[in-house]
């Protein structure tokens, strides 16, 4: 079956600025992938070139089979995309704003049903006749939303769609977007929040530099390069070498340990025992994704 | 049978894309009409207020004065000129006003994720903008009405003048609103280009009023052909043959239009 999204060997280059260094990646029908990376890695680079708006300088991307550059016309009408600014149109409203949305993708009146439909799921059915400039920035972000929706696209990329949202549109959004994705949208979300990314994405991808440096499905990623993190006060004291290559991080007499399994539990507590060092408090947490962000991103830099 | 199949599918589906191109380009002009409709004040309104104040003015202070044409008055001779004027003007004024608010606004973005094709985006402005100088004349022209008896020598060759006019202009306006990227770069267009070349026209004035050097000068603005070629449709009479008008405003708005389409399939300064 036809990925829907297939990126192969993309590079982009801005002058003397290597923004994508060959970024390969599948993702597969159904999927909620999250693309993850700090400021600058190239997200946004690549999500603009997926939507036609940067041209690649070399290597393709196709939507569910269309290639973005030379079958776009196809390949858009498969794609919804989430801006990352929060723009608007001041002369609309924002019922008025989804129709135009959904009839330059060819969508007719027949369609409304639909518009009304993703109206309530974004709760912005009380607003449906109220100017662009009158809402306010969070009203506007689920309007940006709603108008890439428009013409229900079965591959939605949101690109930082919870940037600068309270806790309420977040929640809404993201049970919104989890029924499409339910219902077989393939949904892919660049985001800061990376418990965000650990709740709702199956599958996860890293970039840096321009380039993917970790992709797997997040319980993977969680298991194979976080496991399980021990926090122990210690004081001011020096660790004995058997232990030392499982520091993780050392910060005012407090030692964070990353684990594999808990059978590494035992294994700390008794060598800090036989080097008579004092354990004053102890702490276990489950590793997140922000264990592995920062365990690769900070690797690798 | 399976080719068949496969080329009935494409068929379907060529159709298909067609009949949404059509709706998408449909949706792109009706926005770009409701944009300046929603300020039909500002849009309309201000500019035939504008030229109803050159026609009294002028009237007033250079009827008798001025040298036109024999057996037409002064104030009737100004009114089509003061209504091409308006028409080019504001003809510019709507698509590079309108690309550069959604450029500035960064809401042109929603245009260019969608499917439609270069020349279905060309179309829908170009169309937006011949409407809206149409919509300023015919005001200009109805207000004017009061004033003067305009006679009417061939309403087919103002109606071609007007289109080919506004077209010109709402083409030079897309290239200035895509090449512009702060509103004050439009600002200049309009008041080192168009205002120049539109009052030194003739549209206060017939050229032949004026000393041989500056006919010849007067002959290399574009401008003046559509304001001589439009006035004949008027009175019959013009500077210049109407047939030679028709040439050369049709000419440079194909050249404009190369250019314009060239632009924007190479997504220059929309697509980086």
């Amino acid at each position: 079956m036809t990925p829907a999204i297939q990126i192969t060997g993309i590079h982009k280059q801005y002058g003397s600025l290597h923004a994508l260094k060959g970024v390969d990646l599948t993702i597969h029908h159904g999927d909620f992938f999250a693309l993850l990376g700090p400021n600058g890695a190239g997200k946004s680079t690549l999500i603009n070139i997926l939507a036609g708006l940067v041209k690649p300088s070399a290597g393709s991307i196709s939507v569910m089979g269309f290639d973005v550059v030379k079958q776009y016309q196809q390949a858009r009408q498969l794609l919804g995309i989430v801006p990352q600014e929060l723009v608007f149109d001041p002369f609309f409203n924002v019922r008025e704003m989804l129709r135009f949305q959904a009839g330059y993708f060819g969508r007719g009146p027949e369609n409304d049903a639909w518009v009304d439909e993703v109206l309530e799921g974004l709760g912005l059915a009380d607003k449906a006749k109220t100017n662009m400039r009158q809402l306010s920035g969070g009203m506007k972000r689920r309007a940006l939303i709603a108008q890439a929706l428009a013409h229900k696209p079965p591959v939605i990329i949101l690109d930082e769609p919870t940037a600068g949202v309270d806790v309420e549109l977040r929640q809404m959004l993201w049970e919104f977007i989890k029924k499409l994705n339910r219902e077989g949208h393939t949904i892919v979300l660049t985001t800061h929040y990376l418990e965000e990314a650990e709740t709702l994405c199956s599958r996860v991808g890293l970039m840096k530099q321009g380039k993917i440096i970790a992709l797997d499905s997040t319980a993977n990623l969680l298991n194979k390069f976080a496991g399980k993190s021990l926090r122990l006060t210690l004081g001011g004291v020096t660790l004995p070498a058997s232990i030392e290559p499982m520091l993780r991080n050392q910060e005012s007499g407090i030692f964070t340990f990353a684990l594999q399994d808990m059978t590494q539990i035992e294994f700390v507590l008794s060598v800090l025992r036989e080097a008579n060092i004092k354990v004053q408090d102890m702490q276990l947490n489950e590793a997140d994704l922000e264990d592995v962000f920062l365990s690769l991103v900070g690797k690798q830099s | 049978m399976i080719t068949k199949l496969k080329h009935m599918v494409f068929l379907k589906m060529g159709q298909a894309m067609q009949a949404a191109g059509l709706r998408g380009f449909w949706t792109l002009l009706k926005k770009e009409l409701l944009r300046f409709w929603r300020v039909v004040f500002q849009t309309v309104a201000a500019p035939v207020i504008t030229a109803l104040l050159y026609l009294l003015i002028f009237s007033h202070v250079l009827a008798g004065r001025v040298e036109v044409y024999d057996g037409i008055a002064y104030t009737a001779f100004l009114i089509p000129g003061l209504i091409m004027m308006s028409i080019l003007q504001n003809a510019f004024a709507n698509s590079s006003s309108s690309l550069i608010q959604s450029k500035v606004m960064g809401n042109i973005v929603f245009v260019l994720l969608t499917p439609l094709t270069h020349l279905q985006f060309f179309a829908a402005f170009l169309i937006a903008s011949i409407i809206r100088g149409f919509v300023v004349g015919f005001g200009i022209y109805l207000v004017a009405m009061w004033f003067v008896d305009l006679s009417l020598a061939n309403p087919w060759l103002i109606v071609a003048f007007a289109i080919l006019g506004s077209a010109l202009l709402g083409t030079f306006g897309i290239i200035a609103g895509i090449w512009a990227d702060r509103f004050d770069q439009i600002a200049a267009f309009q008041n080192f280009i168009i205002m120049p070349l539109s009052f030194l026209s003739g549209v206060f004035y017939s050229i032949h009023s004026l000393p041989p050097f500056w006919q010849k000068v007067s002959h290399l603005n574009p401008f003046f052909y559509m304001i001589d070629g439009f006035r004949y449709g008027f009175f019959g009479k013009s500077d210049v043959s109407p047939v030679v008008s028709l040439s050369i405003v049709g000419l440079s708005f194909l050249v404009l239009v190369f250019i314009t389409l060239k632009m924007l399939k190479s997504g220059y300064k929309l697509r980086s």
